[in-house]
């Protein structure tokens, strides 16, 4: 255990390190024009040239100024925005709601997806199997970008049932469509998980000796199967954070909901790239940090990582 | 349940198991008879694929239905027929009455469980043991099954054992509920040679305490030879020769049985070359008419290649063979 | 036998992706793609996805087919009309007709997912071919890039990389797009093929052949790459759905097609602002979108599961 704990820790500094740098790369390397690259087309002027050259070291070697961005990304210091706002506060402000959001999304959703696929990976290739299934390949064929405007037309403008728009201190219920639609990007993934894994653990040696055992199906299931079908499951939540991100730029856009997503959605209309860049770098670190919290968790819950 | 204390251990009767599947029907066990009386040790005979372990799982009853289905016969203990009993009271007949070992303890146990837990298990369902008495227990049994340190180990998981100590686990976690009755599933066919031995001197040992009857599933004939009463030989989901383990290993009355035999290597026999039986047996789909062995038979005439198979014939008591050329096979 | 179901293979209605399992293990008697190929015959789901995947490629390679009108024949005074026999679908914000600018829309989502994918594809073979084949180093220094690349939730790189290559403002963003997708998307594939490969490796007949005498290359591509292409492909078809869904969503995003471009995923971004006047423009893309999508997910799945006899 402290061996793996001590190669994970190693290796999320290794992919912390080449995460930051390819954003920051594919934002400034051979850039012909740095201060394009950050404020598009729009006049520059001399005071926000300055004020860009003290942030980001354009004049500088390419590694000194990934080192000065690094370095303002571990001291908690993100500059202004092109709107000369503080991101820091930026970020403050936006956080609770995007967590908000997250949890519940996820939360209706896994507890949907995992309990859904549990009983089709039970009666594997039966009509309820079959109906979920079919249900998670709409799903997951059907983009957010064309879901989340119809959603909001309907539920929210025709059938008047939630609100269009959700400020910054909305109720749960207010955030309850954005949620939902925003479930729907980890739904299908957690489903088919859930579902195969039920499946092959049902198929187990270690479930015909519970049998044997004489134990009733409903522990059988409920002890033997689900422990070890679920510590998989376990692991997508570090693949979902990844796609909950990526959803709730489009929701949050879609809903003026004023969250992390929306004000990098906002940044890239309006091509702030100090924005863009210090949101997107904080996001991979929170998508890093929670991946490792994932596998240290998984790895408490399997003795065989455990016990190694 | 009204237990029949003058009826045999376990009769299983006529017993018919097919699995329906996509690709068609196999008919994996096709009529087979068998019997065990307390403290006597049968073991059941067979390559890989003639139905042996389906007999095993449908005596206990957890084939998985669909695609296995029982379509006839009757799995008498004690005179009471498993088969028609409601399926709670089937699961008591399971781990109380009737145990089970299977061949690869590393699968066959849970990963994520301690083995006291998957042993005190026993207690706590079948029993209502507390959680401090079912762990109790299972220390008493990893002490049975000669494991060292058994208070130690109690909370190890199945992936700390090497394979010996292993198969112990399931022995004990088989033995929990003081049986009647342990079907073993090819218990050692993973384990090193040295290992082997270990283990069939502890289930014998074991036997001999408490007077089980022991259902010794393997493919193993030199295992078989140590241990075993009675031996059934099985070829296409039949019995094919039934005989104490003397009779057998002296006369064998079916030419499959025989072709066995003269499949080990002997050591008096060395610098002769080895006899194999050639051919495979056949597809579960597709089984022979007549008698299913006749394709790889050196004794096969017209007879056996036409319907029906040969019925089982009484050659002495407790001595059954179903060929057509008995009296060959036995050179009388 | 297998020659006559090769001969049938190539001619079924298939993703262009889909086919060079056969032509790279031409005829191979009873292998696992001949094997694969029985069972997906009877497959109704390979069969229904198979037909849906050539309309849209009909589709695409000939608009005219299915409409004779232009997609921007756009009348303002048409805004948000009703449908007509030429315009089944209406018009949109523009006087655009919505049916034809669907039609029409096919050809962009499919080049974008299509040259996306046959990217990825090619970067994950030899990526991953040579990773799971030469091992060492190679193998960590690969694997530790994918891990940096997967440390990057996949649309906040796509934002950032395709917002880099498409700062000329002229440009329609194609390019752009499928470059940005194609040079993201090879993780998966690669680690799929390394790990196909890795299990080939050990087989036999790949000892056989090294004992032999066949070189690295020999083995990689007579020997290792047919046995291994299965999985790989299967995860190209998926991919391929995903890259389309992509498309969409960063021209939504206004990093992706623009200008002259006609794609489902811009009708998607240009219908959304309007979408309480008018519904049918955003409904419709969005409706072929998700067609197109899950005909490639299933195509996948029908193979995926031919491929793994487990599944059955």
């Amino acid at each position: 255990m402290f061996r793996y704990i001590v190669r994970r820790l190693l290796q999320m500094v290794l992919t912390f390190f080449g995460a930051t740098f390819l954003v920051y790369a594919l934002m400034f390397a051979n850039q012909d024009d740095p201060y394009q690259a950050l404020v598009g087309e729009r006049p520059l002027s001399e005071a926000q040239r300055a004020a860009l050259d003290a942030k980001y070291h354009f004049d500088d070697p390419f590694l000194t100024q990934y080192w000065h961005y690094v370095k303002g990304l571990l001291t908690g210091d993100f500059g202004i925005s092109l709107t000369n706002r503080s991101i820091n506060d930026m970020l403050a402000e936006a956080w609770p709601v995007t967590i908000k959001l997250a949890l519940l999304a996820v939360l209706i959703s896994a507890a949907i997806a995992v309990s859904a696929g549990v009983f089709a990976g039970i009666r594997r290739g039966g009509i309820f199997d079959h109906a979920t299934l079919a249900v998670a390949l709409v799903m997951l064929a059907l983009p957010l970008v064309a879901l989340a405007p119809l959603a909001q037309v309907i539920f929210g403008v025709k059938l008047g049932w939630f609100p269009v728009t959700v400020t910054r201190d909305a109720g749960l219920y207010d955030l309850l469509l954005p949620a939902l639609l925003l479930g729907t990007v980890v739904f299908a993934t957690e489903l088919r998980v859930t579902r195969s894994s039920v499946a092959d653990n049902m198929r187990a040696d270690y479930v015909r000796t519970a049998k044997a055992k004489g134990l009733a199906t409903k522990r059988v299931i409920g002890v033997h199967v689900l422990r070890n079908s679920l510590i998989p499951v376990i692991t997508l939540i570090g693949v979902d954070i990844g796609a909950l991100m990526s959803g709730a730029i489009i929701v949050e856009g879609v809903f003026n909901i004023p969250g992390v997503g929306y004000q990098l959605f906002k940044g890239i209309r309006l091509e702030d790239g100090p924005l863009v860049v210090s949101f997107v770098s904080v996001l991979v670190i929170v998508f890093l940090v929670i991946n490792l919290i994932v596998d240290l968790l998984y790895a408490a819950l399997d003795p065989r990582i455990r016990y190694e | 349940m009204n237990f029949d204390p003058q009826a045999p251990l376990l009769q299983v009767n006529d017993m018919h198991v097919e699995f329906r599947t996509r690709d068609g029907v196999a008919r994996a066990v096709n009529g087979v008879n068998l019997i065990l009386r307390p403290g006597e040790t049968l073991a059941v005979l067979g390559e890989s694929g003639c139905g042996k372990s389906v007999t095993a799982q449908a005596i206990m009853g957890i084939l998985d239905s669909p695609p296995a289905h029982v379509t006839k016969g009757e799995v008498l203990y004690r005179g009471v027929d498993l088969l028609r009993l409601p399926e709670d009271e089937r699961r008591s007949i399971r781990a109380n009455r009737i145990a089970m070992i299977f061949q690869d303890a590393l699968s066959a146990l849970n990963p994520v469980y301690s083995v006291g837990f998957q042993i005190g298990e026993l207690f706590r369902t079948h029993r209502g043991a507390s959680r401090q008495e079912a762990k109790r227990r299972a220390v008493e049994l990893l002490d049975q099954v000669r494991i060292p340190a058994a208070k130690s180990r109690v909370d190890d998981y199945p992936h700390q054992f090497s394979g010996g100590m292993r198969q112990r686990v399931m022995i004990a976690m088989a033995l929990a509920l003081d049986p009647d009755v342990l079907i073993a599933d090819e218990p050692t066919t993973a384990l090193d040679v040295t290992v082997q031995a270990q283990i069939m001197g502890l289930l014998a040992e074991l036997q001999r305490e408490r007077t089980m009857g022991l259902m010794l599933i393997t493919h193993d004939m030199g295992v078989v030879a140590d241990v075993a009463d009675t031996i059934a030989v099985m070829y296409a989901g039949r019995v094919v020769e039934y005989a104490p383990v003397y009779d057998i290993y002296a006369r064998p009355a079916h030419p499959y049985t025989k072709a066995l035999l003269e499949s080990i290597p002997r050591l008096d026999f060395k610098g002769r070359g080895l006899n194999v039986i050639g051919g495979l047996p056949p597809a579960l789909t597709d089984i022979p008419r007549g008698c299913p062995f006749h394709p790889r038979c050196a004794y096969a005439r017209d007879v056996c290649r036409q319907d029906p198979p040969p019925p089982a014939y009484q050659i002495a008591s407790q001595r059954i063979a179903s060929c057509h050329f008995i009296r060959e096979v036995l050179g009388v | 036998m297998s020659d006559l179901n090769a001969v049938t293979t190539a001619e079924a209605p298939g993703p262009a992706a889909n086919r060079p399992r056969h032509g790279s293990s031409p005829a191979k008697p009873r292998s696992l793609a001949g094997d694969a190929w029985l069972d997906l015959r009877s497959s109704k789901i390979f069969w229904i996805s198979a037909a849906l995947v050539a309309v849209i490629l009909l589709m695409a390679v000939w608009p005219s087919l299915f409409t004779s009108a232009g997609p921007r024949d756009c009348v303002l005074a048409n805004k948000h009309a009703a449908a007509t026999s030429g315009a089944p679908f209406g018009y949109d914000f523009q006087g655009c007709n919505v049916y034809a600018k669907t039609i029409y829309g096919a050809r962009d989502s499919l080049i974008v997912g299509v040259f996306a994918t046959l990217i990825a594809g090619v970067v994950g073979l030899l990526a991953g071919l040579a990773a799971g084949y030469y091992g060492g180093w190679l193998d960590a220094v690969l694997s530790r890039f994918v891990d940096v690349m997967l440390g990057v939730p996949f649309l906040l790189a796509a934002i950032v990389l395709a917002k880099r290559l498409s700062s000329d403002p002229q440009s329609n963003g194609i390019v752009a797009v499928t470059l940005t997708l194609g040079l993201l998307g090879w993780t998966t594939s690669a680690r799929v093929m390394r790990s196909a490969v890795i299990s080939a490796k050990g087989q036999d007949y790949v000892a056989a052949a090294r004992m032999l005498g066949a070189g690295a290359a020999r083995q990689m591509f007579r020997h290792i790459l047919p046995n291994s292409a299965g999985p790989f492909l299967v995860v190209l078809t998926i991919l391929l759905g995903v890259n389309i869904a992509s498309e969409a969503t960063l021209s939504f995003l206004g990093v992706g097609l623009k200008g002259d471009a006609i794609s489902w995923g811009l009708a998607i971004a240009e219908a959304g602002p309007s979408v309480r006047t008018a519904a049918g423009p955003l409904v419709w893309p969005s409706v072929f979108l998700a067609v197109t999508v899950l005909a490639f997910i299933m195509l996948g799945d029908a193979v995926r599961d031919a491929f793994d006899p487990k599944l059955r």
